[in-house]
């Protein structure tokens, strides 16, 4: 049996769990992923694809299992600021007084002094991602005088802003412009030319089949993974949708 | 107080400035004002009202058994407010009981403790001052405890000003990029038990959390920007103290209640005329004429 080097995996959880006061959310889960590969998360509602997500970045402890990030803890992924989190728009609160630069400087806080003050370099890193999702124009503008594609192109410029090696992304491609799912899928080939390793949660199935390498179909623990080509069939999807035709879920493939 | 003697703008401010108690109600009302103020726009973003209420009702028997003790109140006051939010959080996580309820008996609990210990003890505590707050009639040693507090509570909020307002905001991103959430949890609830302690000496327990909601929920309708809606929290709270001050004065009122009502005829204004969020957006109204 040849032996496995954790160093090669940017993400490497083994048989994790996840319970809220006694109530499991997900259990004996497991994923790999090399640097460079797009991943889809694939679920129901309430099958665990933001459990996942909150045990990789260390949001929730996992009660059994073990994660590594390049090799080593959540915590010190944490402190190097591995994981950048994109979060659903509905995540957030859309009303908070903070203007699309504010939300971009978030994504330098880990590496800021206590006072968050931002350095030259802060400020080049922001003016740079903020130019990589073509916000430019909007520098001042409120988050909540933004389209919901612009406010999902903010969280992403924060994510670039934070230099972040594995980006995690809770349906990036929900209630955003054409424009905007264009430029995220211009974004998703460059990260992967960067070496950057991608975990994306959606419910479309047109985009699993057209960016990710690789699919973790999951209900409550892990239903099928590998290579999109292989695990992505109707009989996978179905038992991952608990019996569901992906016609009836999704409409019939053109 | 002859009636005409405020017809003059002049007197009507400088009159009550002879008098050395409302120089320092109106001091000490201040200071207490901008932090609870200062504080108000993190709870108003972080929905917090709620908890405000709690805790600022909670403290009333840590004030009680730290007057009967010979303690300072404040240290009673902060302990209760404190336990308070952990037996909440307790009873929560161990039952099925929704938070608003567990919330709601957990602070009438505490606050009939309070009054149940002050019939019981009956020293030289003034139940009406507890409940009411008396600006006009705070002591040297509530000066300095109030001063002590009050720095304290402003340094810690200006030290983590942006990592709470990113807790607020992003409790998620904070905890992913390594900053400590935990310890800015309770950073929050320490800062909120302080303020409640000072601040009910200017309005009491049952009004205190005015001071601690109505700042920040008059700035959130005035600006999109939170630098600026701290700022505007604080202002209001500082002016609606003067005015609710002055106004008991004149008019013999209860100042508490008029310092209180003068922050909610503010927010009333923002509600009516905020530029942008105001029911007749004033912005709207200029721009029609030209």
């Amino acid at each position: 049996m040849e032996t496995i080097n954790y160093q090669n995996f940017r993400i490497d959880a083994e048989n994790i769990c996840v319970d809220y006061n006694g109530k499991v959310a997900l259990y004996d889960a497991n994923l790999r992923l090399k640097p460079g590969q797009i991943c889809g998360l694939v679920g129901m509602n309430g099958a665990g694809k933001t459990t996942f997500f909150n045990a990789l970045t260390g949001f929730v402890n996992i009660s059994k299992g073990k994660i590594r990030i390049n090799g080593e803890s959540v915590r010190s992924a944490q402190k190097d600021q591995t994981i950048a989190y994109v979060p659903q728009n509905e995540g957030i609160d859309s009303q908070f007084p903070i203007s699309v630069w504010d939300v971009v400087m978030m994504g330098r806080y880990g590496s800021m002094n206590i006072f968050r003050c931002p350095r030259e370099s802060d400020v080049q890193a922001v003016k740079d991602a903020i130019e990589r999702v073509d916000l430019t124009d909007h520098l001042s503008t409120p988050i909540g005088n933004l389209s919901g594609g612009q406010r999902k192109r903010t969280f992403l410029a924060r994510a670039i802003a934070q230099r972040a090696s594995i980006l995690l992304l809770d349906e990036p491609f929900s209630g955003v412009d054409i424009r905007t799912e264009k430029l995220i899928s211009e974004l998703f080939i460059q990260f992967k030319n960067e070496g950057k390793t991608i975990l994306l949660s959606t419910h479309d199935m047109i985009h699993v089949r057209e960016f990710c390498d690789l699919v973790l179909l999951i209900n409550k623990t892990v239903v099928a993974y590998g290579e999109t080509s292989e695990v992505f069939t109707p009989e996978n999807i179905t038992t991952t949708f608990g019996g569901i035709s992906p016609d009836f879920l999704f409409g019939p493939e053109s | 107080m002859e009636l005409c003697s405020f017809l003059t703008l002049d007197s009507f401010i400088t009159d009550p400035l002879t008098h050395d108690f409302m120089r320092k109600a109106l001091l000490m009302s201040s200071l207490v004002a901008a932090v609870c103020g200062f504080l108000s726009s993190y709870l108003t973003l972080k929905g917090w009202a709620l908890m405000g209420d709690a805790v600022s009702h909670s403290v009333m028997p840590g004030v009680v058994v730290a007057y009967a003790l010979g303690l300072p109140f404040s240290l009673g006051a902060f302990i209760f407010g404190v336990g308070s939010v952990a037996l909440i959080g307790f009873i929560k996580q161990k039952s099925r009981v929704k938070e608003d309820t567990v919330i709601g008996l957990v602070f009438t609990g505490f606050f009939a403790l309070g009054i149940v210990l002050v019939s019981k003890i009956k020293s030289n505590i003034d139940l009406h001052s507890i409940l009411f707050g008396s600006p006009l009639g705070i002591s040297l040693s509530d000066v300095k405890q109030t001063i002590f507090i009050s720095l304290l509570v402003v340094i810690l909020l200006s030290i983590f000003r942006k990592d709470l307002m990113l807790y607020c905001f992003d409790p998620r991103h904070a905890k992913t990029v390594g900053i400590n959430v935990f310890f800015l949890h309770y950073l929050l609830l320490t800062c909120l038990s302080l303020a409640a302690v000072v601040g009910l000496q200017s309005v009491g327990i049952i009004l205190v959390v005015a001071m601690l909601i109505t700042p920040g929920a008059t700035a959130y309708l005035l600006t999109d920007k939170f630098d600026n809606m701290t700022l505007i929290s604080v202002l209001s709270a500082i002016i609606s103290s003067l005015i609710g001050i002055y106004v008991s004065f004149w008019f013999d009122l209860e100042t508490g209640g008029s310092i209180v009502l003068a922050q909610t005829f503010i927010f009333l204004f923002a509600f009516l005329f905020a530029p942008r969020y105001g029911i007749f957006k004033l912005k709207k109204l200029f721009a029609g004429y030209k």
